[in-house]
């Protein structure tokens, strides 16, 4: 008799339960896609951010000491190769953290580097690139989307100081797994705006000079230019291939590929400094104090952080495979991915919030105006001796059948929204969570059931005789 | 008056009072089982007031109401409920049918709400009151006459102890007004106690005794055979308050409205 009641009651009221249905529905596509472009955003973000710069940096291990010593900063680092250039730069042909080079007063010609750092310096504070190939080859390799060794060196072109960067453009490596890898700098350095093509690695007098440094040294397009590690010294002949301009520090920089500038600097087959643009899980608490140390964790803990993709595991899988490096995270992008991810999720979270309480109060009004239609039938049923909650539980049943063929038809309809969503905003389509379903599941009954509430409480205070005597 | 171990209905000094209204004052009244009893009385005298009390529908402000035995004193809602569930089939003037469900299923609804839905049981119920091969028909696919006999047997399912009808025959035509009185009828020679809340004196006519309501007191409680003077004045009562019209003609566009598609 209760299907047949509950039946009866859905064909006969199609209009308002399909109304009922509808708003559910709506509800439910909006906060599954908001949902699912929230379980996703996180990789979308990171793919994103990836677009603006790395995220690790690798250094030597002496030059790591150096810098925690004199407590360079970790963003002047990596926002460029003069990052804590600052403090070495001045009279010395290796520039950045070139641990030599800290050394002010101890060099002033290319080959003066090389004969006062000894064999253990030069393993200390350099990276040999011939080691770099190992990037692509820790766990999280196929995360690792692009790195760039670089070698600065402080050149004078002409009787004007001007840092010179080497560095891969675009170069290829065939891994020891078989893998081929094309990584370097144009990669990493996405935003930069060229006037000509990219740097190319096959072509090593070309270089890239940025504006600031184009407009000092009064270089264009085709220009051709000497570089030399002394004022008016012997030195290197370069073409300008292309002036770019990146918004930042790098704009006073000349970037060529790294072997003349090894060449010129007599560091055959040696690097400073690594960056590497890497994909990452958004740090929470367990990364954080892996991060600070990694002994601390529990051997579960220990393995759920070192098969996870935070940024300091893969850092420590990177210095695990190079040893003589420390790697550090890029603390501003890092902050920033966390932060944007952080507030986009909010944004998310109380929007869907918001839908569910839209929903909710439309449904709130369907159901009281529902309830109302049918005070006579309500009333007649307590006359017969129908409880209020007997009377309820067939409301309800009907709201939540509505409810849930409404939620059924919005889940699809949200999982459509997120593709758009994904395509439109992140260009990629966003992963199906498998997770939404039991949200969306407790949505429909939380806005069902608090959407009824208004409407069982006027149910329950109805009395037969208010109208079961109209006459 | 003494209290009566065999009434199945003893009303014991009731008032109902909504605010500055006194819909009963001080109303005694006890029902013999088997009775058949006419409450009559015009527009606002506290006839339906009454009927919600006995019904349990409602509860009095002051007095006591005794039904088969039981105070119903200090009831909670759903004890009441319960006791209306058990103790009395309700029928109203406006029929009061499920519109999706079948003449048939309206009376399993008592049934469902009562006890166990038997749905022989049901359908037999609807043969007493010649309804049988209507069975399967929607509410607005029956006459007027045929919603109120289904309305009867939606009351009579479940044996009540006591029978409420407020204005059976309020809505209908001649024909069905005595096709429902002899369901009474019928009802009452079997032993059934039948509670009549009414305007009109022919309807009142078929009761034992007739009660008459006026400004929620009790006016006058006639047995049989002395019901003349009583009809005169319930008529004049309601003749008073409603014109030249007698009830039933004051009712006749509803019986227009109401008429079924049949």
């Amino acid at each position: 008799m209760f299907f047949k009641m509950l039946l009866g009651a859905l064909s006969r009221q199609k209009r308002k339960h399909l109304m009922i249905a509808f708003t559910v529905g709506l509800g439910v596509s909006l906060a599954t896609a908001m949902l699912g472009v929230m379980f996703d955003v996180g990789d979308k973000v990171n793919q994103e951010l990836k677009s603006y710069g790395a995220n690790l940096s690798v250094i030597p291990k002496g030059a790591s000491i150096l810098s925690d010593l004199y407590r360079f900063q970790d963003e002047g680092q990596t926002n460029g190769e003069s990052g804590s250039a600052g403090t070495s730069r001045a009279g010395s042909p290796i520039g950045a953290n070139d641990p030599s080079g800290s050394s002010a007063s101890s060099s002033s010609s290319s080959s003066a580097g090389s004969n006062q750092a000894g064999a253990a310096d030069v393993a200390n504070n350099f990276i040999p690139e011939s080691e770099l190939y190992k990037i692509k080859m820790i766990f999280w390799a196929y995360n690792i989307v692009d790195f760039a060794p670089y070698l600065s060196i402080d050149g004078f072109v002409g009787e004007t100081s001007v840092p010179l960067t080497g560095t891969w453009f675009n170069k290829h490596l065939s891994l020891p797994t078989g893998d081929e890898v094309d990584t370097g700098m144009t990669g990493l350095k996405s935003w930069w705006v060229l006037d000509g093509p990219p740097g190319d690695d096959s072509e090593p007098n070309e270089v890239l000079v940025g504006k600031e440094a184009a407009q000092k040294l009064n270089l264009t397009k085709g220009s051709q230019f000497t570089i030399s590690l002394k004022p008016g010294g012997e030195g290197m002949t370069f073409t300008v291939k292309t002036i770019f301009e990146s918004g930042g520090e790098d704009d006073g920089k000349i970037f060529a590929s790294l072997a003349p500038v090894q060449e010129l600097a007599d560091r055959k087959g040696l690097v400073q400094r690594v960056e590497v643009s890497a994909l990452t899980t958004p740090e929470n608490e367990l990364a954080r104090r892996a991060a600070q140390n990694p002994g601390s964790l529990t051997r579960l803990e220990w393995d759920t952080w070192y098969c996870t993709a935070y940024i300091s595991s893969i850092a420590y899988q990177i210095e695990e495979i190079l040893p003589m490096v420390r790697v550090k995270a890029i603390l501003r992008v890092a902050q920033s991915e966390g932060a944007i991810l952080e507030k986009t999720q909010l944004m998310i979270i109380l929007l869907t919030v918001l839908t569910l309480i839209c929903s909710a109060l439309a449904i709130s009004n369907l159901v009281t105006a529902n309830v109302m239609e049918r005070s006579v039938e309500i009333g007649l049923m307590k006359a017969l001796g129908a409880t209020g909650l007997g009377i309820s539980v067939l409301v309800l049943s009907e709201i939540l059948i509505a409810s849930f063929v409404g939620g059924l038809a919005g889940y699809l309809v949200g999982l459509a929204l997120s593709q758009l969503i994904g395509l439109s905003v992140f260009g990629s389509h966003v992963a199906i969570k498998l997770v939404v379903i039991p949200i969306g599941v407790l949505m429909v009954l939380l806005v069902s059931l608090l959407g009824s509430l208004p409407a069982l409480r006027a149910l329950l205070r109805l009395k037969p005789t208010e109208v079961l005597h109209g006459r | 008056m003494s209290q009566q171990s065999s009434n199945i209905l003893e009303i014991v000094d009731i008032s109902k009072i909504y605010g500055p209204v006194k819909a009963l004052q001080n109303v005694s009244l006890y029902v013999r089982p088997g009775e058949w009893l006419a409450i009559m009385g015009p527009s606002g005298s506290g006839k339906t007031t009454l009927m919600n009390i006995i019904g349990c529908l409602d509860s009095p402000s002051l007095g006591r109401v005794v039904l088969d035995g039981l105070s119903l004193d200090s009831l909670s809602a759903a004890e009441l409920t319960t006791i209306r569930r058990e103790s009395i089939g309700l029928i109203f003037q406006q029929f009061h049918l499920i519109s999706y469900l079948t003449a048939l299923e309206n009376v399993m609804v008592a049934q469902y709400y009562h006890s166990l839905v038997d749905e022989k049981e049901a359908l037999e119920a609807l043969e007493q009151v010649g309804l049988a091969d209507r069975a399967k028909h929607l509410p607005r696919q029956l006459s007027g006459g045929e919603q109120q006999r289904v309305c009867i047997a939606r009351a009579l399912i479940n044996h009540p102890k006591l029978l409420l009808a407020d204005e059976p025959t309020g809505n209908l035509d001649e024909t069905n007004e005595g096709l429902v009185m002899d369901i009474l009828h019928s009802l009452h020679r079997q032993g059934g106690t039948i509670i009549v809340v009414t305007h009109s004196p022919e309807v009142a006519a078929h009761a034992e005794r007739t009660v008459v309501l006026e400004h929620g007191r009790v006016a006058s409680d006639s047995k049989l055979g002395a019901q003349e003077k009583i009809f005169d004045q319930a008529s004049q009562g309601v003749e008073g308050l409603e014109g030249t019209k007698s009830a039933k003609e004051a009712d006749s566009p509803i019986v227009e409205k109401a008429g079924g598609i049949g």
